[in-house]
């Protein structure tokens, strides 16, 4: 009979209070902001996909290569604008990344903590958080105004703003090299440029072209640089200084402000497209990073 | 001798001269179709002409060297190549200078006519030439601000929930889940916002800053999920030494110690939100007014940019430029400030922890 007396006032087991609800409460309402976040990824990946699959797939390849037919007409093309994202990108990755590679080059292994290597540093990070709209209307001013319209304006407003991201990126994987391997070249009696070149830059490659890869995949999805710099063709330009050029995002943008359903699933299809393109980008940035870390 | 540095400085060499043959090329060649292929011509002769000059450069230091001048033959390519990076490092301030006065010239015609008015009437008619900003700056702060609103609490819960709840093999995919959501582009959650939002909420303040905040949050997630991280494992493991739940341990030791650095992480959130364009254009309403329901529709700076560029006469684009001006120095001040609260905090906690 004393035995189950025993047992309770044994129980060390805490018991239920306010502080442990409250945890519970409060853990509970921590997963659920997980499935706050999630919830509108699902929503518009599902119309994305569902829409945009719809007319890219029923048209399969002609839907990316063919151009684009008026706003009324119903049907695929959307030719002009894959091929313009690719070469405005591409011509901006062109730019951007060795030009921010070597300023990073330049903070990390020349500049150090010296007053203006910490002014373009602090500088670069004002340049991140400059508004993709400013940086359009600029070279708007300083570009489309004296060249026109053209495929290259647009390329050197989204290398604006690939610029502070690949400095950035790159300087951080720079850091860490460890600077036994400089030391060690140095001893071997090579150049300062040299031990960059062939020691330093090397052993950060995967991190410069992961951080570069995500850089591209946020340029390819910009669109108000676009607005003002490189119009809006219909007919494929395969040339990026001579008339007008066109964009996914640019065309998304466009075919939003319509009214009419034809042009809103052309859209859609570009909207999945570039879906498509920024998700492969970040995924192969991903594998390389992977990669790399396995390696090692 | 060092082919590495030799091949990788030619690329360099023939991409830079490249860029700007073409770019002087294109000043004379306005709307001629004699085509590509002489700016192709041109642009690798000038390639050529360039590393011809630079190897001539280089051959010409060899003899100059004395006896006792022990550098190898490369110095004159680390010269060079420390150029190139200062140059590199120098194009940031560059640019951001050129933005400031050109962008200022530009728009120095409206400023002029309007004087301070620009920033404190709400009359915006090209019609008559009066352009104020009012509605605008409104449309900006205070979808701002909802985007805020919305996106903090959840932005926290996620860095919280991945950085102290979530079992180990939840974190990667959670972690992969919100960088997922942040290369979306902004101008595809604007087509969905449109086409689908709209339709059930209407275009208002209050669909412009669902969207928005849709944006920042992944922003926010990973920038609060860095700085609760370096929480120290010592204030923890005391927390609970004390007999702390899980809820008391974050908010004892963990919310005290990243106060600062979660500021700074939805400051440069709010700097995000306010630059952020085609979402807004899209579905804030085009209609400039300053209104407090946040189920009126309204516009904001970089949405009105968007919209009325197009048919935008000479003296409006000069009144949007200046429009962006303002929304560059709104920014930046934004922006400034939130570095300067993560610094002192990130020094701080270096003071605290040793």
């Amino acid at each position: 009979m004393t035995i189950p007396e025993l047992s309770t006032s044994l129980d060390l087991r805490a018991r239920p209070s306010w502080r442990r609800t409250k945890n519970t409460i409060m853990t509970v309402l921590l997963a659920s902001t997980v499935v706050a976040i999630a919830i509108p990824l699902v929503l518009v990946m599902i119309s994305v996909f569902a829409k945009g699959g719809k007319i890219l797939f029923a048209h399969f390849p002609a839907f990316l290569t063919a151009s684009i037919p008026p706003t009324r007409v119903a049907g695929p093309g959307m030719g002009p604008a894959v091929l313009g994202t690719l070469m405005t990108t591409g011509m901006a990755t062109l730019i951007a990344v060795p030009l921010g590679v070597l300023g990073a080059i330049y903070l990390n292994e020349y500049g150090g903590q010296s007053r203006f290597a910490r002014t373009v540093r602090f500088m670069s990070m004002v340049m991140t958080g400059v508004p993709s709209i400013v940086m359009g209307l600029f070279i708007y001013v300083v570009w489309t105004l004296h060249f026109r319209l053209q495929g290259f304006g647009g390329s050197l407003a989204l290398a604006c703003l690939m610029l502070p991201v690949v400095i950035n990126a790159a300087e951080q994987m720079l850091r860490l090299v460890p600077n036994g391997l400089r030391e060690a070249s140095y001893a071997l009696g090579a150049t300062k440029a040299r031990t960059i070149v062939t020691v330093v830059l090397p052993a950060a490659m995967s991190g410069i072209v992961s951080g570069s890869l995500l850089a591209i995949a946020r340029a390819a999805g910009e669109t108000a640089p676009l607005l003002f710099t490189i119009g809006a063709a219909r007919v494929v330009n395969t040339s990026l200084f001579h008339g007008e050029s066109t964009a996914l995002s640019a065309r998304i943008f466009e075919n939003a402000k319509e009214a009419v359903v034809a042009a809103q699933d052309r859209g859609w299809g570009a909207a999945l497209a570039l879906v498509l393109l920024t998700f492969a980008l970040t995924v192969i940035a991903r594998v390389v990073t992977a990669i790399a870390t396995r390696k090692r | 001798m060092n082919q590495t540095t030799d091949r990788l400085r030619l690329a360099y060499f023939a991409l830079a001269t490249l860029v700007v043959v073409f770019a002087v090329y294109n000043a004379f060649a306005q709307g001629d179709h004699l085509g590509g292929d002489i700016g192709l011509a041109a642009s690798s002769l000038g390639a050529a002409i360039a590393w011809f000059v630079h190897r001539r450069l280089a051959a010409k230091h060899v003899p100059a060297r004395s006896l006792t001048d022990l550098r190898g033959d490369g110095h004159v390519d680390d010269k060079l190549f420390k150029l190139l990076a200062v140059g590199a490092a120098t194009l940031v301030l560059l640019i951001l200078g050129l933005i400031a006065v050109t962008m200022t010239n530009r728009a120095l015609p409206v400023l002029r006519t309007m004087g301070i008015k620009f920033f404190t009437s709400s009359t915006w008619s090209e019609h008559d030439g009066v352009f104020g900003a009012l509605p605008y700056i409104w449309g900006t702060i205070y979808t701002s601000a909802i985007a805020i609103v919305i996106a903090v609490p959840i932005s926290l819960g996620v860095a919280l929930y991945i950085t102290q709840i979530a079992p180990v093999r939840l974190k990667k995919p959670l972690v992969y889940l919100i960088d997922l959501l942040a290369v979306v582009p902004s101008v595809v959650f604007g087509l969905w916002g449109v086409l689908a939002l709209a339709p059930h909420l209407g275009r208002s303040f209050l669909t412009a800053g669902i969207i928005l905040a849709i944006m920042i949050t992944p922003i926010i997630t990973s920038l609060a999920r860095e700085v609760i991280e370096t929480t120290a494992q010592a204030d923890k493991e005391a927390a609970y030494a004390l007999g702390a739940t899980r809820w008391e341990m974050i908010t004892a030791a963990v919310l005290p110690h990243s106060k600062g650095g979660l500021v700074g992480a939805v400051m440069l959130g709010l700097g995000r939100a306010m630059g952020e364009t085609i979402a807004a254009a899209l579905v804030i309403g085009s209609s400039p007014q300053i209104a407090l329901s946040p189920f009126k529709s309204g516009d904001s700076m970089p949405a009105v940019i968007a919209n009325q560029w197009g048919e935008a006469s000479d003296l409006q684009k000069s009144a949007l430029i200046a429009l962006a001006v303002t929304l560059f120095v709104m920014t930046i001040v934004v922006n400034l400030v939130a570095s300067r609260i993560v610094q002192r905090s990130l020094a701080k906690s270096r003071g605290v922890g040793g």
